[in-house]
């Protein structure tokens, strides 16, 4: 079923130059299947679209259950000559957790219990 | 095995330095490594340096040594820090008076020759084509306003320093990770050319280089943040480190915040691009090979880093003038909290309009509901906001018309919809850089680097 990233994993976001960088982390290897699965670079890039005007790219950690993601181009230019309000991309990870991908119920289910 | 505590000192110019009292109070800390130049840091000392040519380091060095220096000379902890920016002997001058003053005694040890503003046309010379390493762009199209530049420094020199007697090392650009491993070489006497445990110093500067963020804070997640205990009195972390290259992070006894395996892993992976091949001066990181071990009890074991050879080139940043931005924000009360925004919005795009003014990017946000978020916000929630705030920024060469910008905003008090909230929020014209990434060849920055020793007191 549908559920937002928010619900099953957690995320950081920082800036270097143009790019801005997402860690994304699984809680359990399962977990980091699913991601490794559904978050792929071409769905990022439909994601962030209207910020990010080059290549996303994604490198899976299997000994940190996490993915590093990298959209390049996404800052205007860089931190000093963005307009935006979040000229440092810090909450590019939460726009990141607000993607909706295709979550096993089980395991979505065993998530819920486990904030409950 | 012989190892060596580090601790955590600032993570930017301006962070808080209380958090580093509990580290040598309650720690055991042997080195304090601070971290206080962001990419962009040296854009705002540059500015301070032409004002006025004995400035241009982190001025909150001063009062930060005021504070700590006599607990620190108590528990023999030393400092390395790279508050000397773009001029790191004005640092030791700085502190040099305050100790003098105070009656303390230190020896002060400054690293300098990271600047290359001054010989960016010798370098080009000399073969650097000083290209913007994401972009290939040619450096003709900005070299005429470029305001610094500076190449990322390793861990030698300050180890150097160290094993000369500094008490306090005073750096200008180093890359960030440098300021822990250079205690670190020094300390645990490692090869320059001995790659993994390089590498697992190098993790360990790079886990502690955002003080807070290091130990549960900006801890990236929904729900989870709050379960992080006692921000008020957040310890930053502390690693001790191992001779064969291992490390644990921890942070002192009675400190809020979080050291687990979930809050390490997330500083790891911050502002990294290509994980496995993660560069500094002294060595390239693979962080895939990696094992966080959480023990329970804020620890955290840190195993298995593999490194490869240093990189024959430095990374260098420069940051250049790249025109003003003018700004205004103004808020809205229920009803129609955002429809009044975004008529606000209109009526000042419209205003600048008749007056002949373009722009070379505008940008429109709003404040409660998508500054933030972006394209990722819900639509569906803001004809029910309570009350929101609309923020427009325009890009432009000119200076006085980024001023001109920020002063339509307050006309719209009387004359524009109702229930308007602040006009505190109409801004000057900030000037905007641009950053200009690219490599040189280290024997070129590395025959110009300088270590001065300085007994004061």
């Amino acid at each position: 079923m549908k559920a937002r990233l928010a619900e099953i994993a957690h995320a950081r976001s920082g800036d270097k130059a143009d790019r801005a960088d997402i860690g994304l982390f699984a809680r359990d290897p399962e977990t980091y299947a699913v991601l490794k699965r559904e978050v792929t670079p071409e769905r990022l890039a439909r994601h962030f679209a209207v910020i990010a005007s080059g290549p996303v790219e994604i490198w899976p950690l299997d000994n940190l259950l996490a993915l590093k993601i990298v959209l390049n181009g996404a800052l205007q230019g860089g931190a000093a000559r963005s307009l935006r309000m979040d000229n440092l991309g810090k909450s590019i990870a939460a726009q990141l957790l607000r993607m909706e991908i295709e979550v096993p119920e089980t395991l979505l289910a065993a998530q819920r219990r486990r904030r409950a | 095995m012989k190892s060596v505590r580090i601790g955590a000192g600032l993570g930017f110019y301006g962070d808080s330095w209380l958090p580093v009292r509990a580290s040598i109070e309650r720690g055991a800390v042997r080195y304090i490594a601070s971290d206080h130049l962001s990419e962009l840091t040296l854009a705002i000392l540059q500015k301070d340096r032409q004002r006025d040519p004995g400035a241009g380091y982190a001025r909150d060095v001063v009062p930060m040594l005021a504070d700590l220096w006599p607990l620190a000379a108590r528990h023999g902890v030393r400092f390395v820090l790279n508050a000397g920016g773009l001029n790191p002997a004005g640092a030791r001058e700085a502190i040099a008076r305050l100790f003098r003053e105070r009656g303390w005694r230190a020896r002060i040890a400054t690293v300098s020759g990271d600047s290359v503003l001054e010989r960016l046309d010798q370098l080009r010379e000399a073969g650097e084509t000083l290209a913007h390493m994401d972009t290939g762009a040619d450096i003709a199209t900005v070299r005429e306003r470029m305001l610094f530049a500076n190449a990322y420094l390793g861990a030698q020199p300050i180890a150097e320093a160290l094993s000369r007697g500094a008490d306090i090392v005073l750096t200008g650009r180093v890359a960030d990770a440098a300021l822990a491993l250079g205690p670190i070489v020094h300390e645990l006497g490692w090869r320059w050319d001995d790659w993994d445990r390089l590498a697992g110093g190098l993790t360990v500067g790079h886990l502690l280089e955002c003080s807070g963020q290091g130990s549960g804070g900006n801890f990236g997640s929904a729900h989870a943040w709050a379960e992080i205990p006692d921000y008020v009195h957040l310890g930053y972390p502390i690693a001790e480190v191992y001779e064969d290259g291992t490390a644990v992070i921890t942070k002192a006894p009675g400190t809020g915040g979080r050291v687990s395996f979930d809050t390490v892993r997330q500083q790891l992976l911050y502002e990294v691009h290509n994980p496995h091949a993660y560069a500094s001066p002294d060595v390239v990181l693979d962080m895939g090979t990696l094992r966080l071990v959480d023990e329970g009890g804020d620890r955290v074991r840190v195993t298995g880093a593999s490194g490869a050879p240093r990189p024959a080139s430095l990374k260098v940043v420069g940051g250049y003038h790249d025109g003003w931005m003018g700004s205004g924000i103004v808020g809205f009360a229920w009803p129609e909290a955002y429809a009044k925004c975004e008529k606000a919005a209109e009526i000042v795009l419209a205003l600048a309009r008749e007056r002949g003014w373009t722009f070379e990017d505008t940008c429109v946000e709003y404040i409660g509901y998508n500054s933030l978020l972006g394209a990722n916000a819900d639509p569906a929630q803001r004809e029910a906001l309570n009350e929101c705030f609309v923020r427009i920024t325009v890009r432009t060469k000119d200076k006085k018309l980024a001023d001109a910008f920020g002063r339509l905003f307050p006309w719209l008090g009387l004359s524009g919809p109702p229930y308007i909230g602040t006009m505190k929020g109409v801004q000057p014209a900030k000037e905007l850089l641009g950053i200009w990434p690219t490599l040189v060849r280290r024997e070129l920055v590395e025959s110009k680097l300088e270590i001065a020793l300085e007994e004061v007191g």
